[in-house]
């Protein structure tokens, strides 16, 4: 078994304890996030942005610039960034709700001009910082503040999406928080097609929220393993086929 | 001394060449009439100069105003002297990008052609625009706004406002319309004064930035620092123009393109022998406050004249508070006005 060390190097420890809800899949993500950057070694070149959402949590995490942006305008703000500053490795950090609905268009058109940025989406399945209302990602019959007699049949694919629109370069995973280690893998991947200039990357992580969800430790595992029969993770190619 | 040879264009290449000329190295732009012409023309400047600039990071055409605004905040924060151009609806998506510079204090620049509205509206005369550009977004309007009224001064007005935005840190504008955006004359290329970028993020340091607090009084005090330093600057960007024939029945207000008009039917007024003043602001914000008040001594009315259902005319009011003799207004929403029926409205308020 690997032995992870307590806190990636990137991590600012002055801002720890971090300020995610106990549970959270987010605060893995980032831990997972934060060890790839060190293996890479590029925190210094590295501009970390994160949406408005639970993830604004993190505008301090890191001892990597960062700016905390708008609802999915993150993935503009690191366009832009990127055509300033190719060398620089910019990463966008948005929830489902950033990405899949209120900046859709900014990761439509970011895949479709298969802008170098790697875009990292957290899927909880629901709007957490607001309390907990329904997602593009909301699965059928899920309880939301805002589907109270459960969400409809209608939930979206993202990376399966990305995949259907984008060149056949770029990089698309899907993972989930259960298994950390796989999400480091796909991290690294995703950050290493960016170094070697191939560009666009997606992954999206299924995270646990534990405080909307109102789940226990096991019942949070339970919903990310029904969450799982509708995302399947995994690598996949642009085009829909999944590796 | 050289004398500075006059060039012939349109309005909008004019922008260009003022933008090019004060140092802009990246636009971010999605086309809207009556900006869209900027695209063309940065694009021509871009493929010409191969050396200084190149397609792929010079430029981008974006899925909509606000990853514009926002791509060019990004490209800000590296280090680069970028801006943007928009108008009407394209505005009002991109204040959300504006917002996020006002708080964060960066400098970027925005020409808004304005539009007739409300709504997609008409693309030629609007002056309609003004409340949005100068106190759009959920902010305090700290914001700098030039008003150019002429295709010279559209020139000037561009290569003052990459001078502020990088010296002072606030988002800046200038506020023009489709008329002098199409409009094609000539103008003086003066010298402009070129910026260069300072990147905010830096491999050698680290700055973690945030729009969002967790405290009020944390925002508050953030907000309350920045208003005291706009109100520092003001004095010194702060511009007007007047023709001040001493002592007079009437004072004629107006800003940007309708400024001109008025201006001439002032001069037409002046020739019968009436006894009327000209006063307009070449920055709507910082408002030249001080200047107004010492013309409104001046006068015994005020004529306001604007483009608009009054947006000029409630700042006009806002900054004679207590002003005790009568203010009239010629208003014509979405509609231009010609010399002929501003001098007609003079004799009336002139009369009555």
């Amino acid at each position: 078994m690997v032995k992870i060390p307590a806190f990636p190097k990137s991590w600012r420890q002055d801002t720890k304890p971090h300020k995610f809800c106990p549970g959270c899949g987010e605060a893995e993500l980032l831990k997972m996030l934060g060890f790839v950057i060190d293996d890479l070694g590029i925190a210094p070149r590295t501009v970390y942005g994160c949406d408005i959402g639970c993830m604004l949590l993190s505008w301090d995490f890191f001892n990597i610039n960062t700016i905390q942006t708008h609802h999915g305008r993150t993935v503009p703000v690191m366009t832009g960034v990127k055509m300033a500053s190719p060398k620089t490795v910019a990463i966008a950090f948005a929830g489902d709700g950033g990405a899949y609905a209120i900046g859709s268009q900014h990761l439509v058109n970011a895949a479709v001009r298969n802008d170098n940025i790697t875009v990292i989406v957290a899927n909880n399945a629901n709007y957490a910082m607001t309390g907990g209302q329904e997602a593009p990602t909301t699965i059928p019959t899920q309880i939301t503040d805002t589907t109270p007699l459960g969400a409809d049949k209608h939930y979206l694919l993202g990376p399966e999406m990305v995949a259907q629109i984008a060149p056949p370069e770029v990089y698309i995973a899907r993972g989930s928080i259960a298994r950390p280690l796989e999400v480091r893998k796909i991290l690294k991947r995703a950050l290493e097609h960016q170094i070697s200039c191939r560009g666009f990357s997606f992954v999206e992580v299924l995270t646990s929220c534990p405080t909307n969800w109102k789940t226990d430790a096991q019942g949070s595992l339970d919903f990310l393993e029904d969450l799982e029969k509708y995302f399947p993770t995994g690598e996949i190619s642009a085009h829909g086929h999944r590796d | 001394m050289s004398k500075i040879k006059k060039e012939f264009l349109m309005g909008n290449e004019i922008i260009v060449q003022a933008a090019v000329r004060a140092g802009a190295q990246v636009l971010c732009g999605y086309p809207i009439t009556p900006t869209t012409d900027i695209l063309h023309y940065w694009l021509e400047v871009v493929d010409r100069n191969p050396k200084i600039f190149s397609r792929d990071n010079s430029f981008l055409q974006t899925e909509d105003e606000m990853a514009a605004g926002f791509a060019a905040l990004g490209a800000i924060l590296m280090g680069k002297v970028a801006f943007t151009a928009t108008a009407g609806p394209g505005n009002v998506l991109m204040q959300d990008a504006f917002s996020m510079a006002e708080n964060l204090r960066l400098p970027i620049v925005a020409v808004i052609g304005q539009r007739g509205g409300p709504s997609t509206g008409t693309v030629i005369y609007s002056q309609q625009e003004l409340n949005l550009t100068c106190f759009g977004g959920n902010g305090e309007g700290l914001r700098i706004v030039y008003s150019p009224a002429t295709l010279d001064e559209l020139y000037k007005a561009v290569g003052k406002a990459f001078e502020v935005a990088w010296k002072y840190r606030f988002p800046t504008f200038v506020l023009t319309d489709g008329y002098l955006c199409k409009a094609k004359g000539t103008f003086s290329p003066s010298p402009i004064k070129r910026v260069s970028g300072k990147a905010y993020f830096k491999p050698t340091s680290v700055l973690n930035l945030r729009n969002c607090y967790d405290q009020e009084e944390e925002l508050g005090e953030l907000v309350s620092k920045n208003m005291a330093e706009f109100q520092k600057i003001a004095p010194e960007i702060a511009k007007f123009e007047e023709a001040d024939f001493g002592e007079a029945d009437v004072l004629v207000l107006a800003h940007g393109s309708v400024g001109e008009v008025a201006k001439l039917a002032v001069s037409a007024a002046q020739s019968e022998g009436r006894r009327v003043n000209f006063w307009r602001p070449i920055t709507l914000n910082p408002f030249p406050q001080q200047a107004l008040e010492k013309a409104a001594l001046k006068t015994e009315k005020i004529l306001v004249v604007e483009s608009s259902a009054g947006q000029f005319s409630k700042l006009i009011k806002q900054n004679l508070y207590n002003f005790p003799k009568p203010i009239f207004e010629f208003l014509k929403p979405a509609v231009g006005f010609d010399e002929e029926e501003i001098l007609e409205k003079i004799r009336e308020v002139g009369r009555g």
